[in-house]
């Protein structure tokens, strides 16, 4: 260092130091010292670098979501350097010829220029189309996974509220962003979103007038969607989002149970190198696959659509994926939900699927870890995740609200089936009708079974170990075949579970005998937690463990009697 | 159960040994991992290269078959193919370098409670505390209720310029019943014309079994072609006038009618999307989006769907020279229902 030995060292204030020891000298180091001088970053990068992630595949899968939105935003701007967001009309002379001086919008026509005369125009198109399906696909799967190990539980109650507030957003986003090109599909999702506002009770046609500036269609509905899917939203989700990460930074990530993780730690890679390494490269992994999924397969081929124009349309009209369960929902609604009072008329067949819906859902969505907790009357931090089959009763909710889900979902594909598979129309909604009541509750009951079977598979595997596949001929002659025990650290992952019983159900009356509101409230409280816990299994005690070895010493081929007498019923008088 | 002295529960055994990879301790494993990973960077550069090359070289207008995907934009794949190996090279890359040679030797971090401790909070309330009291929140009412009042009502003027802006919906609301069918007193019949060619149609053109998509002849003279369309469609069928049911429903059908050529309105009474499909054997209209069906012989009256409405009739009648005309507009609204459809 030239500094401290310069005349202009002479300069300085008492106290100051002009260098100090140990300073780097390479150009890294010395950019390094810059920044930090004016931000101070060292001190919080240093934790921020040694922070440690968990590894499972699972926590993939936001990552996944978030990617997918980073490329969005990347691959939308490039697109807004060619789009024209106008619902003027003008004749088409661009170069793809079947649509040769039509009248379309400038909308419309400036999409045919990304799609055929700006170069790589088209491949940018389908990486924004193809991973804004891919976020909504990813950010779902992650609320799965979210929702099925009981992430969501204290501390992460906010983040779980957050991330749903993202999937519905995420939900309007897609459809305002596939609505622009003005083509005769999105149109028709358009016609029909009007349809949805009109159905609103008291105020729907006025919303509707609002929303599109006068009659439909109007000029106003695509630079409106315009701004609204390129900016308002975009700012919102990107907002909610670094919420997200942050929450997450500030809990550390959940693990899965295993041999040194506890409650108290979080075992893993730290963020530099490996997860750096790792989640960097990943970001291009789900990058690549997105650009070569939209090199090979096409996707929303508007020019084969023609412009919007309100009177014809095509068989099959289907939104894109996420909008499908809506969609479905509105395809089974029957009309008799539409009627008169007092002259004034109310469409519930439309206004409950196409507006009710989304709002409903994502709210029993996001209210659910407040339910629990209240059913549980669980207070703790868990920073520990539940294997799904110990929460039976959890999954089997989780399962049957996807059931559901997925009912609506196929309900959008009514007529594609009825061609594809030789069926009536009308049969194939009746079904749907009837399965979105039943399929649910036929999903929870044998989700519910499952899980159960799984926890007692797991206490056979502990309490008579491995099947060795070595039989054993004594000296009576008779055979019996050899278990193994399982290793200490494969055993902790199959016995560090909690089964709580259930809240005893109480009288609805207080001490003095007589009946309160608070004293009701418990009794309800008590009763969902029985419906949650009554049916339980619980983990292998070492005591057990013994006691099944002892038992282990005269084991035929025959099962072990103990399983049923595991298997606990709460029984409540 | 007896417990011997057993715990109740099982003991965390603690993270497992630590497993050696093949590169942690064979050197030849480790350059063999380190030229996979530089084989798949230089694979990335590779493909940046191609994408640029093929950006220049290639034509836009190009098509080429692909097995299993057909015919496509040469330059679409070329560009997509080059750039997810360049982004694949390195996504793959990377990870390899991570995962052969990194640490693979997992670290524990302790966590704390997130919540402050009692210290803290009680601090930070006291803070705030101490701040409003400093403020003379309580002190000065007038202050507080102004102030709460002021804040309260600032968003007012940018909701005010919004919603003033939006025109008058009570004007739209009467916009919304009229179609571009309805007859001015004293007016011509409209013709009606078929949709795109816009030429009028004779009752003669129109065999049975036959469907047309009609507009009405004004619109040649609109402003507003789209809106006006999305309220005027109609879908014209001929049916053998036998065809009709005998019920009421059938009879006024046929009547409104032109000796078995009806007209309705194509625009759903569910949400709006255009009935375009057309049995022709059963005579059932079906819309594409929701599956709603309505059935022509009794008055296009729902038969299946979400929709509870029947389509819209519009009267018609033939003028002098033969030409199928519309002596008046649709006597109800158009389209999906709303609150004060029948006001």
């Amino acid at each position: 260092m030239t500094t401290a030995a310069s005349p202009r060292a002479a300069d300085l204030r008492a106290g100051d130091t002009s260098a100090r020891v140990g300073a780097p000298t390479t150009k890294a180091g010395k950019l390094g010292v810059w920044v930090d001088e004016r931000t101070g970053l060292a001190k919080g990068a240093s934790v921020m670098l040694k922070k440690v992630f968990p590894d499972h595949w699972s926590f993939m899968l936001g990552e996944v979501a978030m990617y997918s939105m980073i490329i969005c935003l990347l691959t939308g701007v490039f697109l807004t350097f060619w789009f024209v967001p106008s619902m003027g009309q003008i004749p088409y002379e661009g170069s793809y010829l079947p649509l040769k001086g039509i009248t379309m919008s400038e909308a419309y026509s400036s999409t045919l220029a990304i799609s055929f005369d700006v170069r790589g125009g088209l491949l940018i198109r389908q990486i924004h189309h193809w991973a804004a399906l891919m976020f909504v696909v990813s950010l779902s799967v992650h609320m799965f996974r979210v929702f099925f190990t009981g992430a969501f539980r204290k501390p992460r109650e906010i983040n779980w509220v957050i991330g749903t507030i993202l999937s519905m957003l995420a939900l309007i986003e897609g459809f305002a962003g596939y609505s622009l090109p003005d083509d005769l599909l999105s149109g028709t999702g358009i016609r029909a979103a009007e349809g949805f506002m009109r159905s609103i009770p008291v105020v729907g046609s006025f919303i509707s007038y609002i929303v599109f500036g006068g009659a439909f269609p109007g000029e106003a509905i695509i630079p409106r969607l315009y701004s609204v899917h390129i900016l308002l939203l975009p700012a919102i989700l990107v907002g909610l989002f670094a919420a997200h990460l942050i929450l997450v930074m500030v809990h550390k990530h959940t693990q899965y149970p295993g041999p040194g993780r506890t409650n108290d730690n979080v075992v893993g890679f730290p963020l530099m190198p490996v997860y750096t390494a790792k989640a960097g490269g990943f970001f291009f992994l789900v990058f690549g696959v997105l650009t070569l999924i939209s090199a090979l397969v096409t996707i929303n081929p508007i020019w084969a659509y023609g412009p919007y124009d309100p009177s014809p349309v095509t068989a099959g009209s289907q939104p894109d994926w996420y909008m499908g369960f809506a969609d479905g929902a509105l395809r089974l609604l029957p009309g008799w939900l539409e009627f008169e009072i007092f002259g004034f008329t109310l469409s519930l067949n439309v206004f409950l699927g196409a507006i009710l819906l989304i709002p409903v859902m994502y709210t029993i969505t996001g209210a659910y870890p407040f339910i629990e907790r209240w059913i549980t009357g669980d207070t703790r931090e868990h920073h520990l995740l539940d294997r799904p089959r110990n929460a039976p009763t959890r999954t089997a909710l989780g399962v049957a609200a996807i059931t559901a889900y997925l009912v609506l979902f196929f309900a959008a594909g009514n007529d594609i089936m009825a061609i594809r598979l030789q069926m009536s129309i009308n049969d194939i909604t009746e079904a749907f009708r009837v399965l979105f009541f039943v399929a649910p509750v036929l999903a929870f009951w044998v989700t519910k079974r499952i899980c159960l079977s799984l926890q007692r598979h797991d206490r056979e595997m502990v309490l008579h170990g491995r099947e060795s596949g070595t039989l054993v001929r004594t000296a009576e002659g008779r055979y019996y075949e050899v278990h193994e025990d399982l290793d200490p650290y494969t055993q902790w992952k199959l016995v560090s579970f909690e089964s709580p019983a259930p809240l005893a159900i109480g009288s609805g009356k207080d001490a003095n005998g007589v009946s309160s509101k608070a004293a009701k409230k418990e009794r309800r409280r008590a009763k969902l937690s029985r419906f949650f816990f009554k049916d339980r299994v619980e983990p292998v005690t070492p005591a057990e463990l013994a006691a099944a070895h002892h038992h282990g010493e005269h084991e035929a081929i025959e099962a072990p009697a103990a399983a049923p007498a595991a298997i606990k019923r709460a029984k409540q008088d | 159960m007896s417990d011997k002295g057993l715990p109740a529960t099982f003991e965390n055994p603690g993270l497992p040994p630590h497993v050696h990879r093949a590169a942690d301790d064979d050197p030849r494993a480790a350059k063999r991992a380190e030229r996979q990973v530089a084989g798949l960077f230089t694979l990335s550069i590779l493909g940046t290269l191609g994408f640029i090359v093929s950006y220049f070289a290639v034509s836009n207008s190009t098509e080429v078959f692909v097995p299993f995907i057909g015919k496509t934009n040469l330059l679409n794949i070329l560009l997509g193919v080059c750039l997810a190996v360049a982004l694949l090279g390195i996504g793959f890359g990377a990870v390899h370098w991570a995962k052969t040679l990194m640490s693979d030797e997992e670290v524990v971090e302790e966590r704390h409670t997130i919540g402050s401790s009692d210290e803290a909070r009680a601090k930070a309330a006291g803070i705030l505390a101490a701040g409003a009291e400093e403020a003379q929140l309580k002190r000065r009412p007038i202050l507080k209720a102004t102030g709460a009042t002021a804040l309260g009502l600032f968003a007012l003027p940018l909701g005010v310029q919004l919603a003033g802006s939006m025109g008058n919906p009570t004007k739209a609301l009467e916009e919304s019943k009229q179609t571009i069918w309805d007859v001015p007193k004293g007016g011509k019949p409209i013709r009606l014309v078929r949709d795109v060619e816009r030429t009028p149609i004779k009752a003669s053109d129109v065999s049975i079994g036959a469907v047309f998509h009609v507009l009405p002849e004004t619109i040649k003279d609109s402003h507003h072609v789209l809106e006006d369309k999305a309220k005027a469609a109609v879908l014209l069928m001929r049916l053998h006038p036998s065809a009709f049911a005998t019920d009421d429903l059938g009879t006024k059908a046929k009547s409104w009618g032109y000796e078995g050529i009806v007209a309705y309105s194509k625009i759903c009474t569910h949400v709006g999307c255009p009935v375009g499909l057309y049995e022709q054997q059963t005579h059932h209209l079906l819309c594409p989006c929701h599956q709603s069906t309505f059935d022509v012989t009794r008055d296009c009256n729902v038969i299946f769907g979400p929709a509870k409405r029947p389509l819209p009739q519009l009267k018609i009648t033939i003028d002098d020279e033969g030409y199928l005309v519309a002596p008046q507009g649709f006597v109800e609204p158009v389209g999906p229902s709303y609150w004060e459809r029948k006001k």
